[in-house]
């Protein structure tokens, strides 16, 4: 889905966290549109996690301004928290629950009713190609497929918006690019994505990047026009280009 | 300076195969890279090279020591950085760096040398408590401790999962230093664009060895050629190509899509104008590690 034209389901302005002396997020900017994959980059240290959990409506902000999904992060949180989902790579599915419970699980804490978590699951079991696994405790099965109910789990509800916090660590190279063929597919029905990565090759899959330095946002472009801009030939580089001189990196 | 014959090694009585049957050999001096994902059994072939698990069959020595007669000279002269974090976390730097250099017999005086280079970037934060560090913070500590009784072969175990690209590219820097000063090592990672940095590397999954070389090696040994493709729409790019009859293989790398065919680029091209992909580009291009990788799994 094109990125200019669809409205905008993230909007920042100015937005803030302060801990003391320390400013964790310094005045970002920054808009997100549906069915975009926005890749939010930055080194260890660089104020991301606290950006994120504002944006969950986990954290509340210092100062400045933001909506998601048209809900305010200072009052609206309750609501903000069941139009997005999350996946983290350490929190995600309960391992002495089977996969279909697990499913159940979340469905249920999202309100969906009996024959709503029903059909859900089975279309969710069917995507996936687990329905074979349907009553495997989630312990037993190898952690790609792990990620993937993790995932689907995580948008289970259907929301507006997803946070991804590094969903991709461990796993082979096969089963990393079926991962991201499942997050193509849910931007392509409209839900935007947004990804923490330290795969810089990942970064390229994005729609846009942004790399944040030092609590500031350092830069935000197309994979493209960030390579273009600095004259460099992978996102890596441009990642090093502008986090090397980081002073934060030592948190 | 390791040797591995045949080792194998299961868990639950067998149930679950770790290692099925590896066998390699490390020389002095030489920066070896295992290159895998999770699970692939590199953490138990650490834990066994540093006497911390016994294999089910197979010999390994390290140092000329025995794994299992040995133990106590391999333990005394290896330096071994798990991958979980496990230093002392309510210890500050400078006391999990003492503790560490008294369990071996020596101080931090004697072999500062050694360290130096590494342990300077953390020495200001040095009465901070290890669990208070950052990820790359810790990962400097852990391999000071790992150094401080001048270990002559090092096992480390993924360093630098999950920390960022400008600690992974100095942490590399220290690893190169730490080769010229003759120490072996064997690392460990998932980030495949590492191997590139070893002397050699053996890939692995699932508890065999697919491929070991050095990476200019394995790179020859791709089976065919490789083309890169382009266009503005990768997502719809990628879904093409992958339904187009003579493809082998697609997948996403970085901006392009790498593909290996049964026909002609030139056809493919055609093919991808049809579909509306008039600005498509296809290059031949040099496999990367990860390609390697993903072709070995195939097989």
């Amino acid at each position: 889905m094109s990125s200019t034209t669809a409205p905008p389901v993230i909007v920042t302005d100015k937005l803030t966290k302060r801990f003391g002396q320390f400013v964790a997020c310094n005045e970002l900017t920054f808009q997100v549109s549906k069915g975009e994959i926005f890749g939010f980059l930055g080194a260890n240290g660089a104020g991301k996690t606290t950006a994120m959990r504002m944006l969950c409506g986990l954290l509340k902000p210092s100062s400045g301004k933001a909506a998601i999904a048209g809900f305010d992060v200072y009052t609206q949180t309750e609501k903000i928290k069941r139009s997005i989902g999350y996946m983290s790579q350490k929190f995600s599915l309960y391992d002495d629950l089977t996969v279909s419970e697990n499913i159940r699980f979340y469905a249920g804490i999202y309100g969906m009713s009996i024959p709503q978590i029903k059909s859900k699951t089975a279309q969710l079991l069917q995507e996936l190609e687990l329905e074979k696994e349907a009553k495997t405790l989630v312990s037993d099965l190898p952690l790609g497929w792990k990620q993937k109910l993790s995932f689907s789990v995580s948008i289970v509800h259907e929301p507006d918006i997803v946070f991804l916090d590094e969903p991709t660590g461990g796993v082979d190279p096969v089963t990393r690019r079926q991962f991201w063929d499942l997050i193509y597919h849910a931007a392509d029905r409209g839900v935007t994505i947004f990804v923490t990565t330290h795969y810089m090759d990942e970064a390229e899959y994005c729609n846009r990047v942004s790399i944040m330095v030092d609590g500031v946002i350092a830069a935000l472009d197309s994979p493209t026009n960030l390579k273009q801009q600095f004259g460099l030939d992978n996102m890596e580089d441009v990642f090093y280009q502008l986090a090397r001189n980081a002073k934060r990196k030592a948190d | 300076m390791i040797t591995l014959s045949n080792i194998k090694k299961t868990y639950n009585k067998g149930e679950v195969t770790a290692l099925k049957d590896i066998s390699f050999s490390v020389g002095k001096g030489e920066l070896f890279g295992l290159i895998g994902p999770d699970g692939a059994g590199k953490t138990s072939l650490f834990r066994i090279l540093t006497t911390l698990l016994l294999p089910d069959a197979g010999d390994a020595t390290v140092n000329n020591f025995d794994i299992r007669k040995d133990y106590r000279q391999i333990r005394s002269s290896v330096g071994y950085m798990p991958g979980r974090f496990s230093l002392y976390q309510d210890l500050t730097v400078e006391e999990n760096l003492n503790f560490f250099a008294t369990v071996f017999g020596t101080t931090i005086k004697e072999n500062y040398d050694l360290i130096k280079d590494i342990y300077q970037q953390i020495e200001p934060f040095k009465d901070r408590r290890a669990g208070k560090l950052s990820g790359g913070m810790k990962q400097k500590l852990a391999l000071s401790c790992a150094l401080i009784h001048k270990p002559s072969v090092l096992f480390l175990d993924e360093p630098t999962t999950g920390v960022d690209v400008v600690s992974r590219k100095e942490f590399w820097t220290m690893l190169k230093k730490l080769k010229q000063e003759g120490i072996t090592i064997l690392v460990s990672t998932p980030y495949m664009d590492e191997a590139n940095l070893c002397d050699r590397i053996a890939l692995i999954q699932k508890g065999e060895i697919l491929s070991i070389d050095k990476p200019d090696g394995i790179i020859r040994s791709f089976p065919t050629d490789l083309y890169a493709v382009r266009g503005t729409n990768t997502h719809k790019l990628l879904q093409n190509i992958r339904n187009y009859k003579d493809t082998t293989t697609c997948f996403a790398f970085g901006d392009s899509l790498h593909v290996t065919l049964s026909s002609d680029p030139q056809t493919l091209l055609t093919y991808l104008h049809d579909k509306g992909h008039t600005d498509a580009v296809i290059e031949k291009t040099q496999p990367t590690i990860e390609d390697c990788f993903i072709q070995l799994l195939k097989n």
